[in-house]
Formats: C-alpha cells, sequence, structure tokens
C-alpha cells in the first residue's frame, strides 16, 4: 500500500508545531500502525532527518502509553483498540491518514505526538487507592465479594490510563478516568471506608489540572480502547453529590 | 569474588521466620533520614516503593516510562501463583515450594524459594485488601485456575489481564506514599550508571529523557526493579523499552551476572509477519487447555488447513507426550515446534508457526462457550492477524518471553555490592533454570512487599552507610561517563540506525542462543557479535542531540549494553555443558529430553567483570538440595 | 513530576466541576418542568380566546403564587447560566490548540451546539417576556387579553420566524439535554440507559411539536 501521512511534528514543548507530509510507500498490511511509523522513521534517518517521537512501550494495548489521534479518532478507527494495536489493514491504498498528538491543556506537548499526562498520575495521588499498609490485610476470602459487583469493579479497572478519553472529549475532561478509578473502588467492599472521601478528593485535584468538565457528549467512551463505561460516570456524580451533602465538619486531629 | 549466600541455618520453613528476628530493626524515627534509590516500577519496584515508603523511609523512585503503572508488569496475562489451598486439592506451601525447585530443574536455592513459597500467601491477602478484582465465585470468594502444568489450581486470576491489575495495585500504594510525601517519583529518567564509592553502592546517574539533563542522585542504598534483558533477542514478549542497562553498568560496576543463558521461550506466541515486525504479542498459555496443536504431516503442504483432512495431520506434542499432550512444558513444546518447522513441515507464509486448532473444542464445547473462555484473545489474535480463529486455526510459534538468569544476589536480595539489592526479573531468581507459569509476579511483590522492606533495613542499620554528597568525585565521573557515552553516539555520524543493529543481533541470538544451543553454534555467535559490536561502535547513525526527547539516543544506550551482555549470554551459555530447563543444548539430550549433568553443573553461575576486553570470570555457588531430591524431569 | 491535590473543602466543592454539573441538571429539571407545563397551558389557545384568557386570569389572580414562581425561575435561569457559562469557558480553555481532523462518534450535533443554542435561548427569553408580559415590543399589547396578544403577536412573519427557529433551538437544547441531565443526576444503568435516550428524544418532540405549533398555526391562519 502506499499512503500519504500528515504527521504533526513539534521540536519541543517551547517551539511551535506544524503538520508535515510524508509519503509511505511500501505498508504491508500486516503492520501496525506504529510499525508502519518505524519503517518510515528508518526511511527519514536515512535520509538524515530527525524520526517522528511517539510513545509506545508494551505494543500489545496493555501499558497504556502510545498516544495519538489518527484521522481524527484517538487511537484511530477500530473500535476498542489501542494504536499500537492497530493494524495497516484497517486502511486502503491511497488514503491520506492525519496524526496529531492528545490534544488538552493538561497534556502539554513534549515532542512531536509525545505528550505529558503526569495529571492523570496526580489525580490518583489525591485518592485512587485503598489505604492499606503492607502486612496487615485479612485473609483474602474473609470478605466474599458477589461475582456480579467484582465483575463489575474490573471493568472499571481495566483502564490503562491512556488519555484517549481527554483527547476525545470535545471538553478535554478527564471524566472518564477519573469515573473509572472512582467506580473500581466503590463496587468493592474494600473500598468503601474511604469511599465519600475518595471521591470529593479525586473531583478536586482532576479540576486542579487543566481539564475541562464533562458535558456528557460520551466521545470518551466510544474512544476508549478498554471499553470504559459512562455508567462510571454517572456513578462518581451520584457518590459526589452523596458525599458533598453529606460531609460533616473535619474533626480536628486528636493527639492520642 | 564473595558468594555466601547467607541462608540462615535451621530448618527450611523456620529459616525465614528466624531471619526476621534476627535481622536489626531500624529506629522509626531514624527511617525517614534514610534515602532508598528504587529504580524500576514493575511489581517489584513499585511495591518495594510503597512498603519503605509507608515504613517512613525516604524513597526516590524512577522509571523510563511516563508514568510508574506503564511497567512491563502490566503485560502478565495468566496469574499469581499462591499456596491459598482454597480449593482443598492438596496444596500447601511445600508442594508449592517443591514444584518450583524441581521446575526450574534443581538449579534455584532450595531456601529463597521455600521463602517465596511462605509469602505467596500473604501477597494474595494484601491484594485483595488493595481492591484488586481477583476473578470470584458466585459464591463470592476468589477462584483459582491451574496453570502452567501444576497439578493443583493455585492460580489467581483476574481475567487476562493479572499483571494489570497486581500493578496498578501497587502503582495506586505508591502513589498513595507520594501523596504522603515518602515517595518520589522520577517518570522518564533512565538510569545511566550506578555509583559505587569505596566498594559500595551510593547512588546511580540518569538521564531526563524529556530535557536530556544528566544528574546524580545520592542514596543509603539502592534497589534494581528493573526487569528482564529478553530484548537482547530483539523479538520477545517484551515491551520495547525493556533494557539491561541497570543490571549491565551494575555488573560492570563489580555485581556478578548469575547464569545469564537461563532464557524461556514461550510456546504460545503470534508468529513473525515480516521484517518489519516489532514485537511478539503472547497469547495466554491457557489456550492450550483446549486448543489442539498440529502441522502437516508432509514437508511443504501448503494447502489451507481445512483442506487438510484428519488423517494427514501430525497432532505432534500428543503423539510425542501422551499423558501431557498440548499441555506438556513450555520448553518442550516450544522445542518440538521448532523441531517440525525445521523439518519443513512449519505453516504460513514464513513457514514459521503451527496450528493451534480450536475445531474440536467448539464442537464440544460450542462456540459460545470458547468464546466465553477465550474471547478476549481470539479478538487480540483477529486484530493482529487479520484470520478469524473461530474458523481457521490459530497460527503459533515459540517466543522469547522472561530472562531467569539477571544479577547474584543473597539471601538478603543484595547483590555482590554491598548496598546494592536487586528483586524482581532483574536478580538470578527464584526460578532456577525454568521459571513456572504464574511465578514471576509472585516473586516481584515477595520481594517488594514482603522481602526487601526488611532486609535493607538490616542493612542500613548493620552497614551505616553515612551520607554521600552527589558532588564526590565518583558522581561527578560517571556523570561524565555518561557524557562521553552520549556525545559518542551522537558523534559518529554513521549510516546504520540502532533498529537495523538490534534486529541484527536478535538474529543472531535467536539462530544459535535461542531454543537450542550447539557447541559450534555459539561459538559462532561469540564471534558474530564481537564483530558486530565494533560496526555499531563505528557505524551508528542518532541523530538529533543530547538535549531533548531523542528516542534513537535511548534505544541507542540499551542497545550498546545488549551488544555486550549478549556475548556474556553466549558464553555462559558455551559454559553450562548439560540442558536445564529453559537452556538446552542438543549435545546433552536423551531423544529430545533435557539431560542434565548433577554432578559437574549444580551450581550457580556467577559472572565477574573483569575490565574492558577481559575475559569475565565465572565464579560458582554450589547448590545443595537437602529438601527436594535430585531427580529427572519427565513429561512422556 | 508530583505536585498534590489541595486538601478538599466544603465550599470548595461546591464550584467543582461536577457540581456546577449538578446544578445545572437541577435547574435543568426545574426549567424543562416549566417548558412542558407552559407548553401544555399554551395549548388552550386552541380552544379559543376565553379558555386561554381565562387560564391567563387564573394564573394572574394568584400574586404569591405568581412571583414565587417567577423568583424560582429568575434563580434556576441565573444559576444554569452561571454554571453553563464558566464551564463552557472552563472546556474552551482546556483545548487551546485544536486538531485540524475531527471525527465524531458519540456526540451529536444537539451536544456540541448546546453553548450556542442556550445563549439563543436566553435572547428569547428576553424578547418574549418583553412580548408577552411587558409588552413593550408588541404591536398591539392588551393586557389580560392573552389570546389577541399571541394571534396579532404571530401575525408578523418576522416575530414568528424568530419564535419558531427558538423552538428549534430549544428542542435541540432538550434533545441532548434531557438525557445529559439523567446521566448527570446519576441516573444511568445499562438496562434503562436506552430509556433514557427515549425520554430525551420524546420530550424534546413533544416540545418542539407543541410549541412550533403555536407561531406556525398563527402564521399560517389556522388559529386568528
Ligand atoms: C507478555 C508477558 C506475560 C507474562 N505473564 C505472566 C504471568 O501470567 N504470570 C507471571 O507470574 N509472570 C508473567 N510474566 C512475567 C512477569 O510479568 C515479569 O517477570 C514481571 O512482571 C517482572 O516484573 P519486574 O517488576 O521485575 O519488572 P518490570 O515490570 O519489567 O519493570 C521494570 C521497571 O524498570 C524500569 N526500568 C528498566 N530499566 C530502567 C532504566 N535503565 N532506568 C530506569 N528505569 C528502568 C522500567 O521503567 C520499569 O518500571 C509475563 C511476562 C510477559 C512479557
Ligand atoms: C411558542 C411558544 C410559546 C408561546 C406561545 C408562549 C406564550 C406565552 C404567553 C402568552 C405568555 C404570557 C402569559 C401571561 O402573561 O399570562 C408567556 C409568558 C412566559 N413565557 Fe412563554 N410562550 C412560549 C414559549 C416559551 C418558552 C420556550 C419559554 C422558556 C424558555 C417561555 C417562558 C415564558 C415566561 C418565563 C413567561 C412569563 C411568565 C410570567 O412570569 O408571567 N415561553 N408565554
Ligand atoms: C428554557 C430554558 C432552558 C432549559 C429548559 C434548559 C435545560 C437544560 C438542561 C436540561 C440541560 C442539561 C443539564 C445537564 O447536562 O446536566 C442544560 C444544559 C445546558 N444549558 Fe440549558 N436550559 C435552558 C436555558 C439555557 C440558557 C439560557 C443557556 C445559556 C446561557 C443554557 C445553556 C446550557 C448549557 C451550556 C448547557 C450544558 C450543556 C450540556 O450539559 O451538555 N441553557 N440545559
Ligand atoms: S478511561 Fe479509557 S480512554 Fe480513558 S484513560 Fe482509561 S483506558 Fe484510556
Ligand atoms: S466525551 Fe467529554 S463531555 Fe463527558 S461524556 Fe465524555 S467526558
Ligand atoms: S504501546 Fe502499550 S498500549 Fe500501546
Amino acid at each position: 500500500m502506499k499512503l500519504k501521512l500528515n504527521v504533526w511534528r513539534q521540536r519541543n514543548g517551547a517551539s511551535q508545531g506544524a503538520f508535515v507530509s510524508y509519503d509511505a510507500n511500501d505498508v504491508s498490511k500486516d503492520m501496525s500502525f506504529l510499525e508502519m511509523l518505524d519503517v518510515l522513521n528508518e526511511e527519514l534517518m536515512g535520509k538524515g532527518q530527525d524520526p517522528i517521537a511517539f510513545d509506545h512501550d508494551c505494543r500489545e494495548g496493555i501499558c497504556g502509553m502510545c498516544s495519538m489521534v489518527i484521522n481524527g479518532r484517538p487511537h484511530g478507527p477500530q473500535k476498542n483498540t489501542t494504536a499500537c494495536q492497530l493494524h495497516m489493514r484497517q486502511f486502503n491504498d491511497g488514503d491520506e491518514i492525519t496524526i496529531e498528538p492528545w490534544r488538552a491543556k493538561a497534556f502539554p506537548v513534549i515532542k512531536d505526538l509525545a505528550v505529558d499526562r503526569g495529571a492523570l498520575d496526580r489525580i490518583i495521588q489525591a485518592g485512587g487507592y485503598v489505604s492499606v499498609s503492607t502486612g496487615n490485610a485479612p485473609d483474602g476470602n474473609a470478605i466474599p465479594v458477589p461475582k456480579p459487583d467484582s465483575d463489575r469493579a474490573f471493568d472499571a479497572a481495566a483502564c490503562i490510563g491512556c488519555g484517549a478519553c481527554v483527547a476525545a472529549c470535545p471538553n478535554a475532561s478527564a471524566m472518564l478516568f477519573t469515573s473509572a478509578k472512582v467506580a473500581h473502588l466503590a463496587l468493592l467492599p474494600q473500598g468503601q471506608p474511604e469511599r465519600m472521601e475518595r471521591v470529593l478528593k479525586m473531583v478536586a485535584a482532576m479540576d486542579n489540572e487543566d481539564f475541562g468538565g464533562c458535558t456528557n457528549h460520551g466521545e470518551c467512551e466510544a474512544a476508549c480502547p478498554k471499553g470504559i463505561s459512562l455508567e462510571n460516570i454517572a456513578l462518581m456524580n451520584r457518590d459526589f453529590v452523596k458525599a458533598t451533602l453529606g460531609k460533616r465538619p473535619e474533626r480536628a486531629a486528636s493527639g492520642d | 569474588m564473595n558468594l555466601d549466600s547467607k541462608s540462615p541455618s535451621g530448618p527450611i520453613d523456620k529459616k525465614w521466620e528466624s531471619h526476621q528476628f534476627e535481622m536489626k530493626l531500624v529506629n522509626p524515627a531514624n527511617k525517614r533520614k534514610h534515602t532508598v534509590i528504587v529504580v524500576g516500577t514493575g511489581l517489584a519496584g513499585a511495591s518495594a516503593a510503597a512498603a519503605m515508603g509507608e515504613l517512613g523511609y525516604n524513597v526516590l523512585s524512577f522509571c523510563y516510562q511516563d508514568s510508574p503503572r506503564r511497567a512491563h508488569s502490566i503485560a502478565a496475562q495468566g496469574g499469581i501463583n499462591a499456596a491459598k489451598n482454597y480449593q482443598n486439592d492438596g496444596d500447601s506451601v511445600f508442594r508449592l515450594f517443591y514444584d518450583t525447585v524441581k521446575g526450574g530443574d534443581f538449579r534455584a536455592r532450595e531456601s529463597n524459594v521455600h521463602r517465596l513459597a511462605e509469602i505467596s500467601v500473604k501477597i494474595i491477602d494484601q491484594c485483595v485488601a488493595q481492591g484488586v478484582p481477583f476473578a470470584r465465585e458466585y459464591g463470592g470468594l476468589l477462584s483459582n485456575r491451574s496453570f502452567g502444568g501444576a497439578q493443583v489450581s493455585r492460580t489467581f486470576y483476574a481475567r487476562g489481564q493479572t499483571g494489570q491489575q497486581l500493578l496498578i495495585g501497587a502503582y495506586q500504594a505508591m502513589e498513595r506514599q507520594v501523596a504522603a510525601g515518602t515517595v518520589k517519583a522520577y517518570t522518564r529518567h533512565e538510569m545511566l550508571e550506578l555509583v559505587v564509592i569505596d566498594g559500595v553502592a551510593r547512588g546511580i546517574v540518569t538521564r531526563d529523557m524529556v530535557t536530556g539533563k544528566i544528574e546524580s542522585w545520592s542514596a543509603d542504598a539502592v534497589v534494581l526493579a528493573t526487569g528482564g534483558y529478553g530484548n537482547v533477542f530483539y523479538l520477545s514478549t517484551n515491551a520495547k523499552g525493556c533494557n539491561t542497562t541497570a543490571i549491565w553498568r551494575a555488573y560492570k560496576k563489580g555485581a556478578a551476572f548469575a547464569n545469564p543463558c537461563y532464557t524461556q521461550i514461550h510456546p504460545t506466541c503470534i508468529p513473525v509477519s515480516g521484517d518489519h515486525q516489532s514485537k511478539l504479542t503472547l497469547m495466554s498459555e491457557s489456550l492450550r487447555n483446549d486448543g489442539r496443536v498440529w502441522v502437516p504431516l508432509k514437508k511443504g503442504d501448503k494447502r489451507s488447513p481445512d483442506q487438510i483432512p484428519e488423517a494427514e495431520r501430525d497432532y505432534y506434542l500428543e503423539r510425542k507426550y501422551p499423558s501431557y499432550g498440548n499441555l506438556a512444558p513450555r520448553d518442550i513444546s516450544s522445542r518440538a515446534a521448532k523441531q517440525v518447522c525445521d523439518e519443513g513441515r512449519g505453516v504460513g507464509e514464513t513457514g514459521f508457526g503451527v496450528y493451534l486448532d480450536f475445531s474440536d473444542a467448539i464442537k464440544r464445547l460450542s462456540e459460545a462457550k470458547v468464546a466465553e473462555k477465550y474471547g478476549n484473545l481470539f479478538e487480540m489474535y483477529e486484530r493482529i492477524t487479520g484470520e478469524n480463529p473461530y474458523k481457521v486455526p490459530m497460527r503459533i510459534y515459540p517466543a522469547i518471553h522472561y530472562t531467569m538468569g539477571g544479577l547474584w544476589v543473597d539471601y538478603n536480595l543484595q547483590s555482590t555490592i554491598p548496598g546494592l539489592h536487586v528483586i524482581g526479573e532483574a536478580n538470578f531468581s527464584d526460578h532456577g533454570a525454568n521459571r513456572l507459569g504464574a511465578s514471576a509476579l509472585m516473586q516481584g511483590l515477595a520481594d517488594g512487599y514482603f522481602i526487601l522492606p526488611y532486609t535493607i533495613g538490616h542493612y542500613l542499620v548493620t552497614a551505616k552507610p553515612g551520607k554521600v554528597s552527589t558532588d564526590h568525585p565518583e558522581f561527578k565521573k560517571a556523570e561524565a561517563e555518561v557524557a562521553a557515552r552520549t556525545s559518542r553516539f551522537l558523534g559518529m555520524k554513521g549510516k546504520r540506525t540502532v533498529d537495523s543493529f538490534h534486529k541484527e543481533l536478535g538474529k543472531i541470538m535467536w539462530e544459535y542462543c535461542g531454543m537450542a544451543r550447539t557447541e559450534a553454534g555459539l561459538k559462532k555467535a561469540l564471534e558474530l557479535i564481537p564483530k558486530l559490536r565494533e560496526e555499531f561502535h563505528q557505524n551508528l547513525n542518532v541523530l538529533g542531540s543530547a538535549d531533548e526527547m531523542n528516542q534513537s539516543l535511548e534505544k541507542a544506550g540499551r542497545l550498546a549494553d545488549f551488544l555486550e551482555l549478549g556475548e556474556l549470554l553466549c558464553l555462559d551459555a558455551l559454559e553450562r555443558r548439560e540442558s536445564c530447563g529453559g537452556h538446552f543444548r542438543e549435545e546433552f539430550q536423551d531423544e529430545g529430553e533435557a539431560k542434565r549433568d548433577d554432578a559437574n553443573f549444580a551450581h550457580v553461575a556467577a559472572w565477574e567483570y573483569t575490565g574492558e576486553g577481559k575475559a569475565p570470570k565465572r565464579n560458582i555457588e554450589p547448590l545443595d538440595f537437602e529438601y527436594v531430591h535430585l531427580q529427572t524431569r519427565s513429561y512422556k | 513530576m508530583t505536585a498534590i491535590a489541595p486538601p478538599v473543602s466544603s465550599p470548595g466543592l461546591l464550584v467543582t466541576t461536577v457540581a456546577r454539573k449538578v446544578i445545572m441538571a437541577l435547574t435543568g429539571v426545574v426549567l424543562t418542568g416549566f417548558v412542558l407545563i407552559h407548553m401544555i397551558g399554551n395549548l388552550l389557545l386552541y380552544q379559543g380566546p376565553e379558555a386561554l384568557n381565562h387560564y391567563g386570569e387564573l394564573l394572574q389572580s394568584k400574586p404569591p403564587l405568581v412571583w414565587t414562581a417567577r423568583l424560582v425561575l429568575l434563580a434556576c435561569v441565573a444559576l444554569h447560566i452561571w454554571a453553563a457559562t464558566t464551564l463552557t469557558l472552563a472546556n474552551w480553555a482546556a483545548r487551546p490548540v485544536g486538531y485540524r481532523k475531527t471525527a465524531y462518534e458519540a456526540s451529536t450535533y444537539a451536544s456540541r451546539t448546546m453553548r450556542w443554542g442556550g445563549p439563543l435561548l436566553l435572547l428569547f427569553i428576553v424578547y418574549h417576556l418583553l412580548h408577552f408580559t411587558v409588552g413593550s415590543v408588541h404591536p398591539d399589547f392588551v393586557r389580560g387579553d392573552v389570546y389577541h396578544n399571541v394571534v396579532v403577536g404571530f401575525q408578523n412573519p418576522l416575530v414568528a420566524f424568530f419564535y419558531a427557529l427558538s423552538m428549534v433551538a430549544l428542542s435541540l437544547h432538550l434533545f441532548h439535554g434531557v438525557e445529559s441531565m439523567l446521566q448527570t443526576m446519576g441516573l444511568s444503568h445499562p438496562k434503562y440507559n436506552g430509556l433514557r435516550k427515549v425520554i430525551g428524544v420524546a420530550y424534546a418532540a413533544v416540545v418542539a411539536v407543541g410549541n412550533l405549533s403555536f407561531p406556525l398555526s398563527v402564521f399560517f391562519g389556522l388559529v386568528r
């Protein structure tokens, strides 16, 4: 196959970027999208041109590192598929493909297609965990968890933290990501003790970054490679209201 | 070189308990005064950082990805073992210990393995408490499956994403400590040098992968949790960034490298599709529970699989290993696949593939039932190959998957350099010559949550490393070395790209040091690798500059180390004149079965760096088998 | 590297994006309720002058009730607009550099034009109050004769057109708004999500047909 690529090139965060067109002339349908870029990069380097920088690591759709908007869709046109798992048989000879980085103020561009997603880690830091220190856990079977709850928690926990939801959202909102973590822990008995506090802290942390708000467009769910459901956003909204209304005044920490 | 394992004395099931009591404790008020560097945020590194942060140490954590959550542990699919005996099928700590030693083909240290089995049960408890959504039965209790040829169901799993869920648990625990201020996370920071002062590990030098800044970090102890080196083969199931740099730098600073030749091949990966191939994807081994492996009886049979009648198919695993059949252990089924392909009976365009056929399972169970069990995997397969495995048999081929070798560590997980601890896949591990399925996750978390936090305290109290500033000349020297290496790569302005060298190295390794090794082949590799390395250092093309994100530069540094490690790996394989576990020497076999030489090789080979251009020294740690008696593995 | 989110304080919570969304949804409930009731009331137009005027009188005869309702509505509109405006500004700021190519999959024309339909509605409401309640922009306003005011008002093609346009905007706003409002209030369940969509569409359709019918039927002379 022959393809025409329009790729966003930007030297670093401080410089202006622009689209540059490349011809990819020898593309096999068995290549993954990233392998297609690898081949292009080898060619560019042969010509003494700087290769296109893009993030990737596992190349099997689980680490969440790969991140690029392909023809207007984060991770490309195939449903439930990360860019690294997208294969060139999804395209046709002669196609023109536009490749852009995640676009969000909260995800500043580092170089070309690579962006800084540290904001997502900071949301987790605010409360995306169960506060159990190592060593004092009860037996794994001490608390039975109904299978349907556990399955739903898993569905939410399947988020790979890629940020495609933010990239897809017309408002660049991180609601799907944040709610996936809130829901994962809210659906399990182990998450209950901190459930209310957690949702308040995580929403506050999310707002503290440069994300937009949610207006229920649903693009995030459609772009999410792991099929994280909008239901999680509804759950987070519900918990947030409950937690806000039910919040008691802080108690001063007592000495001992 | 001192290879004292420091295994405590006493009966095996009391060693860890008494050792825990005997180890010195750090006064709680003093913990925050101790800085510990943890390189790596996989299961081993993230759990260690979290657990030490909880104890109050000042932890500096590093990883090369943009978030700690992306470490390669995330990709583990199958599960994690623990001797819980929830299924009442006769499992016990001793049985897990026994299976691991035997599975490792009697090349692991008994005391470490027993401790691993003891701790396994606590790991599950900890992870459940963190909210890891393990698979459950309808009654709400944890579900188990049997995995990798075990006779009991002791594997805990979270669909096909166990590694992901465990790592997210550890990552969250670590982020909790980041919020608490005990852990500082430096992402996109690659460790490029270890700093050793007066024989003691005192810090590291990193490169900020965004700005290119080269920086020194000093600490009271350094922990490497940097994963395996399977990418020395270029194509493997590892993530693209997995590298040997951290442990290789440590090796060159005096840490012994143990058993580099113990590499594991996974039998069920998606075959290579062409020259562009950048990595190989694992399909969970569980597929072999229902899939039947076959190739055509005739050489070069190019008919499509549905045109080949039953009588002209060779279900070679069922034929050769009637009692285990398609579930024969990883190394055995891998070699059997290679054998039939070498005979010219391989399938697919390249001829390097065998069928894994589900048509009988679909007839027996219905398509819906098969989909319920393997739906995700089938989808993944179809995404990659464009073929529908419900209709056409899957094609699979073995690929490099795991490396049992790594830096030598004693019972306290300390390397031969005082102060340098090594955990997870990066150490030479508890798996001997072959790792059982679902045991790497167990080991990483045992090391990180439950062993290292104790042993490091003991080190800090007994060794009293004291403070050292990054202005120390050794730090400056290390920084200068890193900078020099970087500018050498950038200054060469040769013709070939990093990847072209890496692919070539991979081909050499796979050809001569892959599934089956021979003396002649290894010697050939030992000629080819230094030549390739020489060319690499003269004809490399790395563009761009040092003070920006430069992915070719990153890759060049990693490949430079792989080019050295590859040689050591082949040397170790050559010197180990026996077959054991993942190390198969064609000269040493009984009709395809690995033939160990316990009289001469029941030991760990720990390689010592002796200087640039000099032959490394092979040291030995003898292994005793007091509790699991030496016996030959047989799966016939 | 790592910065840590600020502590969570109660007043701060009310201005989080989620809280403002909820405020928009709750005020949305009041406003949608009003729109529906108002439309049903206006259907009396088809029963002739007495019915409609009588209804108008009935409402005006209880000043405390009317003023409470007006204040509630006003407050809702104000809050709704405050939340909508601040969120819209934040949303714009969140993506300073846009995409060259966009390919929407799940969002709708309605969902993407909420922020334009809203201000149009505000414009409409202001005009509408001056038109039928205050009468200052009405060519022949007779206080108390609602029927007359409506009929005369809509005989002007420009006015009828503006009303019709506004009602289309309103329906679009509600086409996404109702479904969105339910999601924001946390009403989401795989079994009923289809229903939620149906409610949204049905509501928007009913309001569209009902409200469009008034200017159109007067303009085309069906009601005079
Ligand atoms: C596809 C696949 C499936 C698997 N399935 C299973 C399974 O089902 N069960 C099982 O038990 N095991 C499984 N394994 C093995 C297991 O996943 C790994 O052995 C284990 O996760 C390794 O964990 P780790 O913490 O040692 O290293 P990793 O998870 O590899 O982490 C390495 C860390 O080190 C960092 N790092 C590396 N080099 C540097 C450097 N130079 N500077 C800074 N940071 C660095 C990386 O950023 C990363 O954070 C599987 C492995 C693969 C590849
Ligand atoms: C075509 C459709 C509509 C018609 C024919 C219509 C008609 C009227 C009339 C005749 C009145 C005056 C009632 C009175 O004074 O007794 C009125 C008042 C009002 N209308 Fe409408 N209306 C329409 C649509 C709307 C819409 C869509 C809204 C809101 C978004 C709205 C909001 C109001 C308000 C707020 C008042 C003032 C009520 C008060 O406080 O007295 N109307 N409308
Ligand atoms: C008759 C008056 C109005 C009604 C009945 C109404 C109703 C609604 C409803 C139900 C929602 C959905 C809330 C949610 O998603 O949770 C909404 C959202 C919104 N409204 Fe209104 N609204 C009205 C007027 C206005 C006005 C005057 C403006 C503008 C200034 C406006 C701007 C918006 C915006 C921007 C949204 C957010 C979009 C979204 O949530 O998708 N609305 N409105
Ligand atoms: S919710 Fe989906 S799109 Fe968003 S970060 Fe998680 S996996 Fe990626
Ligand atoms: S696309 Fe954006 S608006 Fe909400 S539903 Fe998803 S976050
Ligand atoms: S590279 Fe890991 S998800 Fe794509």
